[in-house]
């Protein structure tokens, strides 16, 4: 049973976390490696408005997300455009800044114990026989809500439906007036704000680390290609399915397993089914 | 209207000195021959030069680089594939080399080779899911491969875990070391230059161009990709077994990021496609990355910045604007 | 002509989504002889070459090549079995010379087994067997054409090497996608001896043509697609005649042309 709760509470988490990046690429096909330093960064800047500066908590989370989402806005504004359309370019340029990012975080001295953010909620209730705590039901709560709430937003909103259109198919979507960098840029800043919603929620679990980024770069980019690349509902689908197999074999293995787990997942979905579970891309190779 | 437009021609000697003309005239044979002279006569008196035991070591260093860079540049530039881990080569063969001389102790002697081959063999068997695919994925993959592996060290506490292991034998002298590692880099330099203008050397700038075309033809693709993988990573394995034996200790700072990004902006900025370029940029950046050591990670910062600065600016690179200027000659003509 | 199929392709369909690009298409070619397809724009031609060759998965039908199902087989595959094709979009290696082109499909399993070409190195082999399969295809031999880069030859002989580049694997059957496509006219008349010259020399040809005039001065029998069916087969005589190829090409001249000078 414990084993259920908590793999909700994995597979929700993992969902968050690559939810930003799912929305980048689903939208403007770029692979923003940048995710797992925004994501550092968001916590940071939640620390600095809460600690330093004395805001209140929820003044700097909000804050925090609009300011990440500026961060990455201007990343692919100033940056990231130059290099549009050659894959491999954005790779690097995207992983070069996140890299630029996180090293300069280790070097600038954030680094250790000393940096968390406060639990929203303390305390724990059973469910179910198990212990949970609130904290993490807020997780749970609010990244379901999440789920949803972007679920609707691309179904009915003028924008939600120009972001769908361009990831279908960016041309047909140039003719019909919608401006693909313009949407680019949306998605771009979307996608920071989501990442640090999810660092928000999930840092105050732990320590503010540099590695975080890293690990959350890989976790967030297993989610997406085991759910396939462009298909958001893969991405959640895939996110429980990792997270639950993450879960198991800290049960049944041994708790340092939760990489291997990602990498494996990573490495048969490139074996068995390059695409992914639901992913649109089905010719991965070039078109004749 | 009077326009003017930049004009740009071969310069007489390059036009003369053409094939087998060259034999013509010395004056030919030294405008082939000096640029290739220069560069094998400074490797090799480099170590005798070097004020310091430090400074020794730390052309052992660009050695290692080197080989790293020749071969991210020839997968990106003469096979089409992009490998952003270059850690992923030397951390295999590093640890490759370090239980082959601890657990079975086996001279360095033997152990460099071995970890050679068998590392390229278990490189490509690793990276052999994402061949079939796009780019994207393999730069994926080669990006988080020495990540993960690096935790995974970590968190299975094998191979020595967050200590790694001790004990490993070195070179037998510093001038063994020290010549080793430059030859090994000339002749991986020039090799793979000769091996890119050799028939299989055309096929896989083929599956980089125009792998359609390459199916067409009856052959299979993803084994070429394979045998460059394979080519690739025993360059990186090589500079992971020669690292350990220097060091003489193996561990997960050598899937350290610096192994993957220095061979990038070391590519970008000596050259890229050039396989000379490469070289320059590690003698360039290697010094200057040692001084900066003092700084901590803020090296890493300093080499994403300059990468990051090159590919947006879509900058030729030094080899590439020396080989210009060497050729050709430019010059202002009326339209 | 009678005898086995050298190339027997069954009900072949794909579907992209919601779009049948082929629907049940069947067709037989028979060993030597030239089989033309035509068809307006639109209507699966090349969606047919590259199911037929690997490059793309049907969705359901089978293709046998001498007796053996290729329906499953990746591309380099068929083409090691010695069914070839040019492409309609042509794909040089741009950065190399012309005759270097062919250093590849020389370098492949089926011309070292078929041709014994052996060795290599850059004063091999398969630089001289290069210009000797140019010199074939109609590259004047002692000029400097071969040894130019293939991104500045013009399409006459871009067409000719793509031909070259199949004659290198010693195919016994050639799917030409759109040769005279492109050309112009005094171009086309100096491709129509290559083709015959293949023919002679046994090899038998699927051309996809819109050039219907050329075309059917070549072609044994002609397969007309429309919306991914087939609507007619027959010779060229038959087909220019077929009500249903008419309002198939309905408004397009060139039936009414080629019918002008029949």
């Amino acid at each position: 049973m414990d084993i259920i709760i908590y793999g909700i509470i994995n597979s929700i988490s993992l969902a968050l976390m690559a939810l930003g990046f799912a929305l980048v690429y689903g939208i403007s096909r770029l692979p923003n490696f940048a995710h797992g330093a925004l994501y550092v960064v968001a916590g940071f800047i939640t620390w600095t408005l809460l600690k330093a500066a004395g805001l209140n908590y929820l003044l700097s989370i909000i804050l925090a997300m609009a300011i990440t989402g500026l961060i990455g806005g201007l990343l692919y504004q100033f940056i990231l455009i130059r290099v549009r359309g050659m894959a491999i370019s954005e790779i690097i340029a995207s992983y070069a800044m996140g890299l630029a990012v996180l090293e300069g975080l280790r070097w600038g001295g954030f680094k250790g114990m000393t940096y968390t953010l406060p639990v929203f909620a303390q305390g724990s209730i059973m469910i179910w026989g198990v212990p949970v705590d609130y904290h993490r039901i807020i997780v749970v709560g609010i990244g379901a809500a999440v789920v949803l709430f972007l679920w609707i937003f691309t179904r009915s909103t003028r924008v939600g439906l120009a972001l769908r259109g361009m990831a279908q198919d960016e041309r047909a979507s140039l003719m019909l007036g919608i401006d693909s960098d313009v949407m680019a840029v949306v998605a771009m800043v979307l996608g920071s704000a989501l990442a640090a919603l999810a660092a928000i929620l999930l840092l105050p679990l732990g320590n503010i680390v540099v590695e975080a980024g890293y690990n959350v770069l890989i976790l967030a980019i297993a989610v997406c290609i085991v759910g396939g690349l462009g298909s958001w509902f893969g991405a959640v689908l895939a996110a429980f399915l990792i997270g639950f197999a993450q879960i198991l074999t800290v049960a049944y293995v041994g708790s340092h397993f939760q990489m291997v787990v990602a990498i494996l997942a990573i490495i048969i979905t490139l074996i068995l089914k390059p695409s992914g579970l639901f992913g649109k891309q089905k010719e991965l190779e070039e078109r004749v | 209207m009077e326009q003017k437009r930049k004009e740009r021609l071969d310069r007489g000697i390059k036009v003369r000195s053409d094939t087998i003309y060259a034999l013509m005239s010395v004056k030919e044979i030294a405008y082939l021959v000096l640029p290739r002279l220069v560069l094998i006569c400074g490797l090799l008196i480099a170590p005798l030069v070097m004020p310091s035991m430090y400074w020794q070591r730390v052309i052992s260093i660009v050695c290692i680089y080197c080989l790293l860079a020749i071969s991210f540049d020839f997968l990106a530039h003469f096979v089409g594939l992009v490998s952003l881990g270059g850690a992923f080569f030397i951390g295999v063969g590093s640890y490759l080399a370090a239980i082959l001389n601890t657990y079975w102790g086996l001279s360095p002697v033997l152990t460099i080779p071995l970890a050679t081959i068998f590392g390229a063999l278990i490189c490509t068997i690793l990276l052999l899911p994402c061949l079939p695919l796009r780019g994207v994925y393999f730069a994926i993959v080669t990006l988080m491969y020495p990540l993960a592996l690096a935790r995974i060290i970590e968190a299975l506490d094998i191979f020595g875990g967050t200590d790694g292991i001790m004990g490993v034998t070195s070179f037998p002298g510093r001038w063994v070391e020290l010549y080793f590692m430059v030859g090994m880099v000339l002749i991986f330099l020039f090799g793979m230059r000769r091996l890119v203008n050799e028939d299989i050397g055309l096929v896989f700038r083929a599956v980089k161009d125009n792998d359609q075309a390459v199916r067409a033809s009856g052959m299979n693709v993803t084994f070429f990709k394979a045998i460059g993988v394979c080519i690739a990573s025993a360059m990186g394995c090589l500079g992971g077994a020669c690292l350990v034996h220097i060091y003489m200790w193996a561990g997960i700072s050598q899937f350290a990021l610096d192994f993957s990004i220095l061979p990038i902006a070391a590519t970008v900025i000596g050259g890229a496609g050039t396989l000379v370029g490469p070289v320059i940029g590690c003698i360039i950046l290697v010094p200057i990355s040692e001084l900066l050591r003092t700084f901590g990670t803020l090296r890493i910062v300093f080499y994403s910045l300059i990468l990051v600065a090159f590919i947006v600016f879509r900058s030729e690179g030094l080899m590439v604007y020396g080989q210009r200027k060497y050729h050709q000659f430019e010059r202002w003509v009326r339209v | 002509m009678s005898g086995e199929p050298i190339l027997d392709v069954r009900e072949v369909t794909k579907a992209f989504g919601g779009i049948l690009a082929l629907n049940r298409v069947s067709l037989k070619v028979f060993p030597g002889e030239i089989l033309g397809v035509i068809g307006p724009n639109g209507s699966g031609k090349t969606t047919l070459v590259n199911c037929i060759t690997g490059f793309i998965r049907m969705t359901s039908g089978k293709v046998l090549f001498k007796g053996k199902d290729i329906s499953r087989k990746p591309a380099h595959k068929i083409a090691d079995l010695g069914l070839t094709r040019t492409f309609q979009i042509m794909r040089p290696y741009y950065s190399l010379p012309a005759y270097k082109n062919l250093v590849i499909p020389l370098f492949s399993p089926r011309a070292r087994r078929t041709g014994g070409w052996r060795g290599g190195g850059k004063l091999g082999d398969r630089d001289t067997v290069g210009i000797d399969i140019l010199e074939e295809i109609g590259f004047e031999r002692d000029s400097f054409v071969p040894y130019k880069l293939a991104s500045s030859l013009p399409t006459g002989y871009l067409k000719r090497l793509e031909l070259a580049r199949c004659l290198a694997l010693k195919p016994q059957m050639i799917i030409c996608d759109e040769v005279f496509s492109g050309l112009s006219m005094s171009e086309i008349a100096s491709m129509v001896p290559i083709i015959e010259r293949l023919r002679m020399d046994g090899i038998t040809l699927l051309m996809i043509e819109h050039r219907l005039r050329e075309l059917f001065r070549v072609a044994n029998r002609v397969i007309v697609l429309n919306f991914g069916e087939k609507i007619m087969e027959g010779t060229p005589e038959q087909v220019m005649n077929d009500e249903k190829v008419k309002e198939a090409y309905f408004g397009s001249e060139e039936v009414e042309e080629v019918m002008k000078h029949a």
